[in-house]
């Protein structure tokens, strides 16, 4: 239980794909000035990450090692074009809103990323756990990023209107690269304070548990 | 003639890849540290990007529309690309060992790169706003538009090194160095781009 525990984590908070690795930052960048259009970009990435995972950890033994990559990027322009027949059949107004952007989720570097360094190696159900905790993490970090550039930058809210101030800056490309850095940054300073925090209580307990056995 | 400007125009400036459409946004920030490698890549990029027009537009014209498996467009254009990209690499350690090794270390990179595959999209999309009504989209004009879009590319690409190359020179908090700074310096750079939409 203890190794899903850390695959979690590690998706989620420690090697977020978005603020830690800072990968797929294509379709972040350019998606993050509405908070729809990156939700949904956010759960198509998570689907299509998960299925991934599973099927090439389910053929990771019978594809050769030299020609891996090609065939994964097979697996992953399949599942792509599937995803974008769906969307654009069930939920056309999504499909709009993305653009140009759902073709590229072929080339972005989270799926392929994963296949390379974790689904090749690993079981089906560890991949799995992986694909979910590392899309949810993709997710939630461009969904947040989504709602702050809406929100400040239209004054609106998954589409609603809710204030009249707005600063238009944040809606263009230029907004989304500052929001972006300063997301990273705030996060990374907040991973860096809780680590900190987390020594020192481990040093503090050690230096007791040594006082006592002096005494 | 009103053409051939309005393409240049909107690849490089009104329409640049990374500053407005931001494609391509991996090599920007992850090769942009220093001038000379940032020209590289901005070449390798350009060259890769009209190559790749030039074999997806009339397959996918050609080949792809009239048998009606236009459907399957993004398995074909990612094969494309990436075996063109191999072969590229083999022509080119074959032909210029010089230009390989100035070269040689960014090509395997571009297969994943945006800006490639979603050039090969957008010339086969609705590029009435760029070409202006009743101008037909041809071979010519995609790569053409890909020439400059990967030019353009290439520009913003040496800016940003230039400006990062400064900032080694100072000194930043913890939090804020390495990513969010570069963020920070492409945010200023977009901002400049943004004057050029008023053209």
């Amino acid at each position: 239980m203890n190794k899903y525990k850390k695959i979690t984590l590690d998706g989620l908070i420690y090697q977020n794909p978005t603020f830690m690795l800072v990968l797929g930052t294509c379709p972040t960048l350019g998606l993050i000035s509405s908070a729809f259009s990156s939700l949904g970009m956010g759960l198509t990435v998570l689907v299509i990450l998960t299925l991934s995972n599973i099927l090439i950890s389910l053929l990771r033994k019978i594809i050769p090692n030299e020609v891996r990559i090609p065939c994964y990027i097979v697996i992953i322009a399949t599942l792509v074009t599937f995803a974008r027949m769906f969307l654009e059949k069930f939920v056309p107004d999504l499909y709009e809103s993305l653009g140009g952007f759902l073709a590229l989720i072929v080339v972005n570097c989270i799926i392929l990323g994963r296949a390379e360094a974790f689904a090749n190696k690993h079981t089906v159900l560890e991949s799995t756990v992986d694909g979910l905790a590392n899309g949810l993490g993709f997710t939630a970090a461009i969904t947040v990023m989504g709602i702050i550039c809406e929100f400040f930058g239209n004054g609106s809210l998954f589409g609603f209107k809710i204030m009249e101030f707005k600063m238009s800056m944040l809606a263009t490309p230029a907004g989304a690269f500052l929001v972006y850095g300063i997301c990273i940054a705030v996060f990374v300073y907040i991973i860096d304070a809780i680590e900190r925090a987390r020594r020192v209580k481990v040093n503090k307990l050690s230096r007791e548990n040594l006082l006592k056995e002096a005494a | 003639m009103a053409t051939f400007i309005a393409i240049v125009l909107a690849a490089v400036l009104t329409n640049n890849f990374i500053t407005v459409k931001t494609y391509g946004i991996c090599p920007f920030l992850g090769v942009s540290k220093k001038s000379s490698s940032a020209l590289g890549m901005g070449v390798a990029v350009t060259v890769v990007m009209v190559l790749a027009t030039l074999v997806t537009y009339p397959i996918y014209t050609y080949v792809m529309v009239p048998l009606g498996i236009d459907f399957l467009e993004i398995i074909f254009f990612i094969f494309i690309i990436a075996s063109l990209v191999q072969m590229l690499e083999v022509v080119i350690r074959k032909i210029s060992p010089s230009l390989y090794n100035a070269m040689g270390v960014y090509l395997p990179l571009i297969t994943t790169n945006c800006a490639v595959l979603g050039v090969a999209e957008l010339v086969i999309g609705d590029m009435t706003s760029i070409l202006g009504e009743g101008v037909a989209m041809n071979i010519g004009w995609a790569a053409l538009y890909s020439l400059f879009a990967g030019l353009g590319f290439t520009l913003v690409m040496l800016i940003m090194s230039g400006m990062r190359e400064k900032l080694n020179y100072y000194k930043t908090p913890k939090a804020i160095t390495g990513f969010p700074i570069a963020m920070v310096t492409a945010c200023f750079i977009c901002m400049a781009f943004t004057v050029f939409s008023y053209i």
